[in-house]
C-alpha cells in the first residue's frame, strides 16, 4: 500500500465517477441511471477508504459503512418506485416518465 | 515494480474498463453484469488498501444484495426494446461526455493542485489497524452509536415503503 501513490486512487475514484455521470446523463433506462448512481456512490467510498488507510484512522470506513447502508436504502425505495411507475406507464424509459414536468 | 503496483494495475484497469463498459452496454442485465465486476475489482482495491472490513461488506452488500435486486427488477420489468431506449441523439451525447469531461478535470486539478493530499506520509501498521472490523466496531458503537441506530431505522422504514411502494393497489 504504502508503495502506491495516494494519487492514483483518487485519480480511479474521479475518473470512475465521471463515467457515473456521463452514464446518468446518456442513458434513458431508469433502472441502469440506477445503476449509474451506485457507481459514483461507489467511487465516493474509494476516496473515503483511501483517506481513512492512508491517515490510519477508522473513521472514513465507518462512514464508508454508512454510506452502503444508505445505498441499499436507495435502491429498494428506488426501485420500488420505478416498478409502480412501470405499472402505471407500462415503460422505464426515463424521457416518457415526464409527468412531473408542467 | 513490486506486486502492489501490479495488483493496483490490473485491479484499476478492471474497475475503469468495466465502468466505461456499463454504460455503453445496450443491453441493460449485461450493464449490471459489468457492474458486478467493477464492485468485484472495488473489492480487491479495499483489500489492497488494508480495509478488510469494507472489502468483504462491499461483495456481500453491494455484488450480493443491491446487485440481485437490479437483477430481479430488471428481470421482472421484462426490459422492453433496449435499442429504443439508447440515445440516438448525437448532441446531448456529446454533452454529457463533455459534462463528465468537465467534472473529472475540475477533480484531477483538486487532487493534484489542492493541498491536502500531498503531504500524507502512509503508516502501514496504523493502517491495517484502522481497517479491522475490531477498530470499526468500537468506532461504531461508540462515538457513532446514534447514526448507526439511525441507519437501522431507515432500513426498517425503506422495508416498509418499498413494500407500500411495490404493491398492487397502489392509490
Amino acid at each position: 500500500m504504502s508503495s502506491i501513490p495516494m494519487e492514483y486512487y483518487l485519480i480511479l475514484s474521479a475518473f470512475m465517477f465521471s463515467v457515473g455521470v456521463a452514464g446518468v446523463l446518456i442513458r434513458r433506462n431508469a433502472i441502469v441511471v440506477f445503476m449509474c448512481i451506485e457507481l459514483m456512490l461507489n467511487s465516493a467510498n474509494l476516496t473515503l477508504v483511501t483517506f481513512s488507510s492512508y491517515l490510519g484512522n477508522s473513521i472514513g470506513q465507518v462512514f464508508v459503512f454508512f454510506v452502503m447502508t444508505v445505498a441499499a436504502a436507495e435502491a429498494a425505495v428506488g426501485l420500488a418506485i420505478i416498478i409502480a411507475i412501470f405499472r402505471n406507464k407500462k415503460t422505464v424509459n426515463i424521457d416518457e416518465i415526464n409527468i412531473f414536468k408542467w | 515494480m513490486n506486486i502492489q503496483l501490479i495488483l493496483f494495475i490490473v485491479l484499476a484497469s478492471i474497475a475503469a474498463v468495466s465502468s466505461v463498459v456499463m454504460i455503453t452496454r445496450k443491453h441493460a442485465v449485461i450493464s449490471a453484469v459489468f457492474l458486478v465486476l467493477n464492485f468485484f475489482a472495488l473489492a480487491g482495491l479495499y483489500l489492497l488498501l488494508n480495509a478488510q472490513f469494507i472489502a468483504v461488506v462491499q461483495i456481500i452488500v453491494y455484488a450480493g444484495a443491491i446487485m440481485v435486486l437490479f437483477l430481479f427488477v430488471l428481470m421482472l420489468l421484462n426490459t422492453e426494446t433496449e435499442h429504443k431506449l439508447f440515445i440516438d441523439k448525437r448532441a446531448i451525447k456529446f454533452f454529457s461526455i463533455l459534462v463528465s469531461a468537465f467534472v473529472f478535470v475540475q477533480i484531477t486539478y483538486l487532487i493534484f493542485w489542492g493541498h491536502p493530499s500531498r503531504s500524507l506520509t502512509p503508516d502501514e501498521a496504523a493502517s491495517v489497524k484502522a481497517g479491522t472490523i475490531q477498530a470499526i466496531g468500537q468506532q461504531l458503537y461508540t462515538n457513532y452509536i446514534i447514526p448507526f441506530e439511525v441507519a437501522g431505522f431507515l432500513l426498517l422504514a425503506t422495508t416498509i415503503g418499498a413494500l407500500v411502494l411495490a404493491k398492487k393497489k397502489f392509490e
